[in-house]
């Protein structure tokens, strides 16, 4: 299990010769995809943060998104999952996926209503 | 128990020693772990979502915040954060190649790869220590208003963030500090501020280039600067000064930026330091040859898994403190 390991990542795109050196491609994707955050953080390119997707700005979902992208590779290959039985696996992940999402999609509704009660609602808190 | 009737295939199923997941028992508690940590970390990156959410239109921009390197003046928004993640998803890389020196059995290997582990772990502390203490200390300085606002300056002609010591006059005033021998009933004073109330409000009145910057985000993204006349009202709604950021005041914007700063980035930090410290054990016992003599390296994978858990965690901190 744990001495035979999984040496492709991209779904056989790129494949390893030995561990060692899947573990050194991993690094270097990370380091694009942050250099990349970075990147597009400090430009902040106009066509990104004017246009909205579920009412979140374009360039923080390509945020979120680099962001998982970044959380798979890390618990896939540090982590070791993919070498992992499948069973593991899914008990691991999918249960704070679900409970995560579900305390995002209540919080967040919330926080929204609130925000319009502040907004709308005959409350002073600018003063 | 004589009377009980097992057969083979019954016992390889239920007479222990059987590992359906196929990872040892001390793996999938440290798994189990990391699932009920991270949970954890989400609620309290989700309650950050929560007050972001709803102070949405006020909320401070990350970019104007962090914005210091260590040994460099100027203004380089998020190049230190970005290094921090760099060294802690290297340490991450050092601890995966600890993990697999340990398949192989090559102790002295081993030993390099947590050191190093160990190192980088050693620079994200201090880093984060450093990010605390400027966060602390402040920037330009600001007041607030009754309603817990924060209105800070702007040079009108550049447009630039200006310091309080750019335009604050010096008063003859004498302040009296607040002791317990002057009476039975005093309120405990934080830190004294470099000015005044007052000698904000009179050099902001004397000092015509001056306007007041509120919270609020405009369409473009950046927070509103109010014009002379507007700028001059607002400041008489100040009620103190505010430098730097503590649990209760915050200059750099809305309160409950500065607690969830402290709280989420405190929380992982302390997770690092105490991964630093297991490291630490790891690394001793490694030396001391413990795990050459069990005959298996699966205690450095354990360790292992809480060290990316940590990298795991700051990922995300650092998309939704400084990117977002």
């Amino acid at each position: 299990m744990a001495h035979d390991h999984k040496l492709e990542i991209f779904r056989g795109l790129v494949k390893f010769k030995s561990n060692t050196q899947k573990i050194w491609g991993v690094l270097v994707f990370l380091t694009i995809i942050t250099a990349i955050e970075v990147a597009f953080g400090i430009i902040k390119p106009r066509a990104l943060t004017h246009s909205h997707f579920l009412g979140m700005k374009l360039l923080n979902w390509i945020f979120i998104v680099l962001t998982l992208v970044k959380a798979y590779y890390i618990a896939w290959d540090f982590m070791h999952l993919r070498d992992e039985k499948s069973s593991l696996r899914r008990a691991i992940v999918w249960t704070p996926i679900f409970l995560i999402c579900y305390l995002i999609f209540i919080l967040l509704f919330e926080a929204d209503y609130v925000y319009n009660v502040y907004k709308d609602g005959f409350i002073t808190w600018d003063f | 128990m004589d009377a009980t009737v097992t057969t083979g295939t019954e016992e390889s199923v239920w007479g222990g020693g059987n590992k359906p997941l196929g990872a040892s028992y001390g793996k999938m508690m440290m798994w189990f772990f990391i699932v009920s940590d991270a949970l954890t970390f989400s609620g309290f990156l989700v309650s950050y979502g929560f007050s972001r959410f709803k102070f949405i239109d006020i909320w401070p921009i990350a970019d104007e915040v962090f914005t210091h390197v260590p040994f460099f003046h100027g203004n380089y928004p998020m190049y230190y954060v970005a290094f921090m993640t760099f060294i802690l998803i290297m340490s991450s890389v050092t601890m995966v190649l600890a993990v697999d020196a340990g398949h192989k059995m090559k102790q002295g290997k081993v030993v390099i790869y947590m050191f190093l582990t160990i190192i980088g772990g050693a620079i994200f502390v201090g880093s984060q220590a450093w990010e605390w203490a400027t966060f602390i200390k402040g920037d330009y300085g600001a007041v607030e208003t009754k309603g817990g606002r924060i209105l800070q300056f702007v040079d009108a002609e550049t447009g630039e963030r200006a310091a309080l010591a750019d335009f604050a006059k010096t008063l003859p005033e004498e302040r009296v500090k607040h002791v317990s021998s002057e009476g039975i009933w005093f309120q405990g004073e934080g830190y004294k501020t470099s000015y005044s109330l007052n000698e904000v409000v009179e050099g902001f009145k004397a000092t015509p280039n001056i306007l007041i910057r509120t919270e609020y985000v405009n369409e473009e993204g950046e927070k509103t600067v109010l014009d002379r006349k507007r700028s001059l009202e607002k400041i008489m709604e100040a009620t103190q000064v505010v430098e730097g950021a503590n649990l209760v005041h915050n200059e750099y914007g809305h309160r409950l930026f500065a607690d969830f700063f402290f709280f989420i980035t405190g929380f992982h930090g302390f997770h690092v330091f105490s991964g630093v410290v297991i490291n630490i054990i790891i690394f001793f016992n490694v030396i001391l040859g413990t795990y050459e003599r069990r005959g298996h390296y699966e205690m450095v994978e354990k360790v292992g898994l809480y060290w990316h858990f940590v990298d795991l965690v700051w990922v995300f901190v650092f998309t939704f403190f400084y990117l977002v």
